[in-house]
Order: C-alpha cells, then structure tokens, then sequence
C-alpha cells in the first residue's frame, strides 16, 4: 500500500524522475540476522508502515528541511510537537523546519489522527527518522572528511568536525540518499541534552488565529470558487418525494442546483445567495418521514433489549479470595454531540478529470477512499488535503461535508466548489457518540478490599468512520445508494465500547464482558475518548462507592488495590496538589471527588481531584477548582500537555453536567445550542492546575483522551460527596442532582 | 451599492441589505476573524465592533451599518505588529483550535476600551455570549487580564506617563 504513495509523493517533489533504490547503509545500522531467526524488529511508530526516510524528511540542497506527517493539526497543538522533536534529533533551529501535514499526494497514509495515537505513531516515527538522517549525514560527512563519523558532531543544521571544519546539511545531502529504509534502531539523543524537547515553545499555529489569518479550510477562497449549501432531509431515512426547483433556479446567483435522490444541494456565485436559494429548496422539497427512533428517555431498557454479540473480554479468577458484602450499580451515558463550534466545511474542486478535496477530516486516506468509491473514480485520482477546521473532538462531520462538496464539485468542473454546513445540520446530523449502560458488582473481603469484580458494558461500536463510501452522508442518500457498512467492535488493546472496560487495579476475581450491538438506531461514530468516558465514569464511580462501603478514604482504596508505580505516582501528585487528606470535611455546600485511569491501560496517566459546589436550592452544581496530575512519557511541550489536559477537564465537565442528544421518534431536536446547551463562562472553575510527571527517554504516550473519563468521575464523586446521593446517569443535571437531595 | 466602513476603510458592497454582516465581510471583503459558528446569535464566533460595541456580525443585517464604523480582529493589528489583546493571546497560548477566539477578542477589547480595569466577575459576565468547545476557557480569561494589563502599560507610555 505504502509503495504507490511514495512514488507518487516522490513524483510531486523531485519533478519526476526514477526512482533509485539506495541502499547506502551505514555501520551504524547494520545489523545480524542468523537464518531462521525471528523476523527482524520493526522501527517505531508510523516507520514500520512508512519505512523510507524521505517519507518524513527531505533536505533540499540550499539546506531547507521540509518533514512529512500523515497526522493532521485538530487544535491540539501537533503540528509544533512534532516540529520540536524533528528539530531536536536533526539538531536545527526549530524555525527553520517546514511541516507538511496529511496530504494524499505528500504524505505517509497514517490512517485516522486519533485516539492520542499521534506521538506514539508519527511523534516516534519522525523522531527516529530524523535521528537517522543525522547519522546519515554525519556518515557522509565522516567519508568526505576522512576522519571517523565519532569525532563528528551536528550543531544548528551542520556537521562539525573537531578542527571546526563545518558542512552544511545541504552540502552533505545528495540525490537518494535519504530514501533508504528506517532500521529498527536509531541512535536517539539522550533526553538530558534535550534543547528544544521539553520546552514550552509557542505554538505555530496561534498567531495567524489571533489576528485573523486565513487559518481553517472555512477561510480558502480558491479563484472562481462557489458557495454550495446542503439541504438535508429532515430526519434519518426521510424520502424525497418531490421538490420543484424552476422557482429557485431563477434566485438572484443561484448556478446549480444538483439533486441525486434524496441528497439535494444549490450552489451560487455567493454565500449568502447560497443560504437564501438553499431556505427556499428547503421550503420547496417534500418528504417522507418513518418514525424510527427509540425512547430517549428510557435508554438503558433500548440498549439492554437490542441484540447484542456478547465477548468475555477479560477474566481472572482467584478462589481462595471470596467476597462478604456485595452491592451492584448500573450507569448510562446518553447520545452525546461533538458540537463544533465552526460547523463542518469542505472545498472541492475537480478539474481535468481529477478531484482535489481541501477537508478537515482526520484521516485523509480513508477519506479519499470513501470518495473514490462514491464517486466511482480511481483512488489515484483523487486527493485529499487536510486544511485545519474548527476542533472536532473525534469523528463529526468532516468527513461528510468533503464527500458533498466532492459530490457538489463533479457536477460543476472547473469550479471549486466550498460547501459550509449550517447549524442545524452539524447538531443533527454529526454522528453522535453512542449511548452506553454499564452494570457493576463488586464485593469487598474481610479487610475491606475489593474481592470480586464484575464489569458489562452496552455499546454499539464507536467507529463508523470511512473506509467505503457508505459510511458518508452524501453517499447513503443518492439515487444508487451505498449502504452503511456493517458495524464491528474495535478491537482490544484499544477496544471501542469496551475502551478502558478492563479495570487497571488488581482484584482476585474479575469479569468483564463486552454486549456489542450492531444495531444503531442513532448515527454514532467516535467521539473523543470513545468508551472510555462512560467505561471510567462508571468504574471510578462505583470505586467510591465500594470505598464508601470499606469505610476508606477514596485515595487510600485506590492505592490500595494499585501496584503500577506510574499510576500510584499520578494518584499521589493529584492528591497533594489538591491538598487532599483522609477524613477531610469540605466547605459548606462544597464536596470534594477524586478519580484516575490509565487511558486504553497501556497510554497516559491521568488522576483529577475536585471541588464541586451544589446549590441546595436549585441543585446547580458548579466545579470550583481541579488539581490533574498526567504522566503521558516523555513530554515533548509541556505546555501543549496542560493545554490538553486543562480543556480535557473543562469539555468533560460539560459533557457530564449538561449535555445529551434529545429526539422524539422521527426527529433530531436537539439542533442547535438552545437545544443542546453546553458549559458557558459562568460555569468556568475558579482554577485548574495541572502537575506533569515527566518520564525523560520513556516513550510517548500522547494525552488528547486521557483526561475525559477521569474528569467525568471526579465531578461525580465530588457531587456525591457534597450531596450524599450517588448520581449514575449521564449528564448530571441540576434538576437530576435537585431530585436527588429532595428524594 | 453601499458604502461600509471597516477597519478605517470605505469598502463599496454590493449584496443585498438583508445580508448578514458576516457574509459582507467574510464574501465581499475577503476578511478571516469573524467566524460562521451557529448564523443564530447563540455562540459569538461572528462578533466585531461596531461604533464601540461588540456586535453579533451574523444576525445584523447591512442595512443597520450605514455610516457606522465596523472593527474587525483584523483592524486591531498584524502578527508582525499585535495589539496588545493579540500579544496577550499569543503569550498565553489562549487557543487550542482556536475557532471561537476571534470573537471572544473583539467582545473583551469591546469590554477594554469602556472599562480598562475590569474584575475577573465583570469578564466572565461579559463573556457569558460566547461559546468555546475546547475548554480553553481558563487561559481566555487570563488572556484578558494580561490584555488589560498591556494596554494599560501602552496608554501610560502613549501618553508620556511611567507604566505602573
């Protein structure tokens, strides 16, 4: 797969040309392999997909150093973390590095930028490319110099030789010397001569953000470009059944309008031309509604009723330790939106019988595959750039709103179409993230430690991504429709639903299964930390409560039944930043929660104490101050981690106190943010404080999802603490936390 | 055709005088900051400055703007040279996607230039319109105090008095 992608890429920057396979390899690379033996390790991260250097790095004879990823810019601050580790192991000036995000034509295919995976997959793979590349170049120096590669040093994009003679990266780099294939080993620096790693350096993209640079895909204006709008039916499987569009063809710019069975769009030479003609289509079209959705009110008997294909997915039994006192709880978490802020957007334009698609998907590749397919045009045809959107917190409607504009732009060629979505159609069409239920029982031994534990989750998957074009909007609603790929459970480590179902504390017994269900009677797809939100909500939760039933202190029982000493480490920097201590009594009306969790148990680290206030009287809860410690490995820019962490905690909040997808049983109607109310300035904490754990020359262990499921449990307790009522539905709403204390 | 001013500059539209501002400066005026959020009024990624106030850019419609003055996060400065409320962004790393930062800029230096020492309550209270999904919450607010702190540092050197 990777092959064609190289050539292609290679094409494009060297102006054609063969391609020459080197393979020049140094000393330092090589390496024994006795006939028989296991087959050679791998290089790290994306390097063991993508193996040739120049897949990530291309030095140009003037010096410039241009480094690829296939991961894409989300807001989270990528794009200068991996500019800072190219620059640390090429030894240059972090300034003078060119970064190329995830473009089709340009770069790696790494697949989704997702699951905090990005350090841990382009981060190492970047990392060690760049650290052979310097080897490389240090060889060639060695060679040009005739003195031994040892007595070499690399300072500021030169290689220096003891006698100060100095040679340039661009003088030393020549034709293919950089497309070799990544060994398994590189000669990392050591991290305690880190210069640029480890330091908050400024983010890259900010100052264009801040004085109104053309800085998302919403502010391209390619030359002759159009203005599409979507009219989307008005609810899942509506059928069009008429829609007489001479009225609005005659609307003042109105260019096209392209129908293809139920997916109607207008285009005009402006925007808000655009938004009149599409009102008016929308007004115009006619169509046929089912009432297909289930209760919303009563989800855990919807999901605990469908079908489920049901997977042990973990189980240890230890029968010497049995249990005396045992309680049960069930947990829900309801549909839940990404809410962009900027709703999605797409630019597309096919021209000379190519398409080029500008997208704030994050997954380029499968994206382009997913359009490709509806469009029925070879893969090799169609490119996909990724441009920055506004944050989407896991799979929204990105990739949807790049297949209507590739629709849209097959039917104007020549013209770049822009296709914007408006509000309502990201609220309610975005795929949601799956409703869950947990149910939990647990029992303590004679000392008051977890004896047994039993874990069931239901969840559909948490995936719907592209992949085939079924899994897009425009493509379900043609004329020759694609169907909805069949869903399937991700797998474990990761797992979906059941992310972070298999508890990280140690307990002599333990069972956990999996009730997948493949029926989706909501859109669903992934949504920023996908099971492991409800899956920690739930276990540290029911964590206090056994803690309260032992009579323990809810950090002492966590430590308790915790032997990992990165997480015991975590757990001990967030209890002490907060002050937290044993038998402590909170302010009136104020109580105080603790929660931890490894992400996916084998990513970062993260534990959150709080302070949440409840007014008595109304039940409005409000978050007063968060202490996190994270260990997420080797840290790359410290203040991007708190970034990170500081808005895991406070979307988190949202999510857990106000937020859930409403629906009667034909349509969406939470669709705007009336509708589906999220956190405002007045429910901003007084503070958050985020301690870091760094782990020098650990690996990276990335942080965008670590800090939801934590967040949401220490919230939780924390309201049980202050009101005495253990609330086990998602959101925990005021009215829900007011019948509580008055039950 | 309409004469509108923004930024200090007379623009000629021609659009429709039921156009919403937004579309006037983002289509006509090829301007970025003023962000399409929800085109409902309910999340402030549109605002700009109109004679002083911080303006709704989505739901105003340009019939409203003629002889007004219209401010955009454009029209308060360049990354070479940044006013002081875009300093203090950029010091404080006061983004992660940053969609709805620009709006948030143009309500808080609305705030600034009526009340140059505002309390953290009267920031909050002010920014009450204004949507973030990311959670940046926290360093917008400190963003804003340190915009007040700049620019009360360069009013005192504008006008040849010791900064405090």
């Amino acid at each position: 797969m990777n092959a064609p992608v190289i050539l292609d890429r290679r094409r494009v920057l060297a102006g054609g040309g063969a391609l020459i396979f080197s393979f020049s390899l140094t000393s330092a690379f090589a390496q024994d392999q006795a006939p028989g033996a296991a087959p050679a390790p791998k290089p790290p991260g994306s390097l063991a997909t993508t193996p040739y250097l120049d897949s990530w790095i291309r030095i140009d004879a003037d010096g410039g150093i241009t480094v690829f990823t296939g991961k894409a810019e989300l807001g989270q601050g990528l794009k200068t973390a991996l500019q800072q580790i190219a620059a640390e192991e090429l030894d240059v000036a972090f300034e003078t590095l060119k970064l190329v995000t995830a473009d089709t034509r340009l770069t790696a295919n790494e697949g989704y930028t997702a699951g905090s995976n990005s350090m841990k997959d382009s981060g190492a793979a970047i990392q060690n490319a760049a650290a052979q590349v310097r080897e490389l170049l240090v060889a060639e120096a060695a060679r040009r110099l005739g003195q031994p590669a040892e007595g070499l040093r690399t300072e500021n994009g030169a290689v220096i030789s003891a006698n100060g003679k100095r040679l340039t990266y661009g003088d030393l780099v020549a034709a293919d010397m950089l497309h070799v294939q990544a060994q398994p080993k590189s000669k990392l620096k050591d991290s305690a001569t880190f210069k640029v790693m480890g330091q908050s350096i400024p983010r890259v993209d900010i100052p264009a953000k801040v004085t109104g640079g053309a800085a998302y895909v919403q502010d391209m204006r390619l030359p002759g470009m159009v203005h599409a709008r979507i009219v989307r039916p008005p609810s899942y499987g509506a059928q069009l059944t008429e829609c007489d569009t001479a009225a609005i063809e005659k609307l003042p710019g109105v260019i096209k309008i392209v129908r293809d069975g139920n997916f109607l769009a207008v285009v005009a030479e402006k925007e808000f031309q655009s938004i009149k003609a599409m009102n008016a289509l929308s007004a115009a079209a006619k169509w046929k509604e089912t009432a297909s959705l289930p209760k919303q009110d009563d989800l855990l008997k919807v999901l605990t009723s469908l079908r489920s294909q049901d997977f042990t997915i973990f189980e240890h039994s230890n029968p010497a330790v049995t249990g005396q006192k045992t309680i049960e709880a069930t947990y829900t978490r309801p549909y839940q939106s990404h809410g962009s802020i900027g709703p999605s957007c797409a630019v597309a334009h096919f021209t000379d019988g190519a398409m080029t698609v500008w997208t704030h998907t994050q997954g380029v590749f499968p994206d382009r595959q997913g359009i490709a397919e509806m469009l029925r045009m070879p893969p090799a045809s169609v490119r996909l750039i990724h441009v920055e959107g506004s944050g989407c917190y896991g799979h929204n409607g990105a990739d949807d709103a790049a297949a209507d504009a590739a629709l849209i732009a097959l039917a104007l060629p020549g013209r770049p179409v822009r296709v914007q979505w408006m509000r309502e159609q990201e609220h309610g069409w975005e795929p949601y993230g799956p409703a869950m239920v947990t149910k939990l029982k647990a029992s303590l031994d004679g000392n008051g430690k977890i004896a047994d534990w039993n874990f069931e989750v239901f969840s559909n998957t948490h995936s719907m991504r592209p992949g085939g074009a079924g899994s897009m909007l425009a493509a379900q609603h043609m004329a020759q429709p694609f169907a909805v790929p069949e869903p399937k459970p991700l797998p474990l480590p990761d797992g979906g639903g059941d992310r972070n179902a298999i508890p990280f504390y140690n307990f002599p017994n333990a069972r956990v299964v999996h009730h997948f269900i493949p029926e989706m009677p909501l859109r669903i797809s992934a949504m920023r930390a996908l099971g492991a939100y409800h899956n920690v909500f739930s276990i540290e939760s029911f964590m206090d409560e056994l803690a309260a039933l032992a009579g323990a202190d809810p950090v002492e029982f966590r430590l308790k039944h915790l032997d990992d000493q990165r997480g015991r480490d975590v757990i001990e920097k967030a209890a002490q930043g907060f002050g937290w201590k044993a038998g402590q009594t909170p302010p009136l009306d104020r109580g105080y929660g603790f929660a931890f969790a490894r992400y996916k148990n084998h990513a970062a680290y993260c534990a959150i104490a709080s302070e949440v206030e409840v007014n008595r009287e109304t039940g409005r809860p409000r978050l007063v101050r968060a202490v996190a410690a994270v260990d997420s490995g080797q840290v790359i820019n410290p203040d991007g981690l708190i970034n990170q962490i500081e808005g895991a905690i406070v979307q988190s909040m949202s999510w857990t106190l106000y937020e859930s997808v409403t629906f009667d049983a034909t349509r969406i109607t939470s669709i705007d943010w009336q509708t589906y109310p999220i956190l405002r300035f007045n429910a901003v904490p007084d503070s958050i404080e985020v301690h870091i754990i760094n782990r020098p020359g650990q690996p990276f262990l990335g942080s965008g999802e670590t800090g939801q499921g934590p967040a949401a449990a220490s919230i939780a307790n924390a309201i049980a603490n202050v009101t005495g009522k253990r609330l086990r539905d998602l959101p925990l709403t005021r009215k829900r936390i007011k019948d509580a204390i008055d039950a | 055709m309409m004469t509108l001013k923004v930024n200090g500059h007379d623009h000629q539209v021609d659009a429709d005088p039921d156009t919403p501002l937004l579309y006037v400066l983002r289509d006509d005026i090829k301007l970025n900051a003023a962000k399409f959020g929800c085109g409902l009024g309910q999340c402030g990624a549109c605002t700009v400055i109109v004679d002083g106030k911080a303006v709704l850019s989505c739901v105003t419609p340009l019939v409203l703007l003629e002889g007004k003055q219209v401010t955009t996060l454009e029209g308060l400065g360049t990354i070479g040279a940044p006013a002081p409320i875009q300093r203090a962004f950029m010091e404080e790393q006061a983004a992660q996607c940053g969609y709805c930062i620009a709006g948030m800029m143009m309500r808080a230096q609305a705030l600034l230039q009526r009340n140059s020492k505002p309390t953290d309550e009267q920031i909050r209270a002010e920014l009450e319109p204004h949507l973030c999904r990311c959670g940046t919450h926290m360093r917008i607010l400190r963003a804003v105090h340190r915009a007040a702190r700049l620019m009360d540092t360069a009013d005192a050197a504008s006008t040849g008095r010791s900064a405090p």
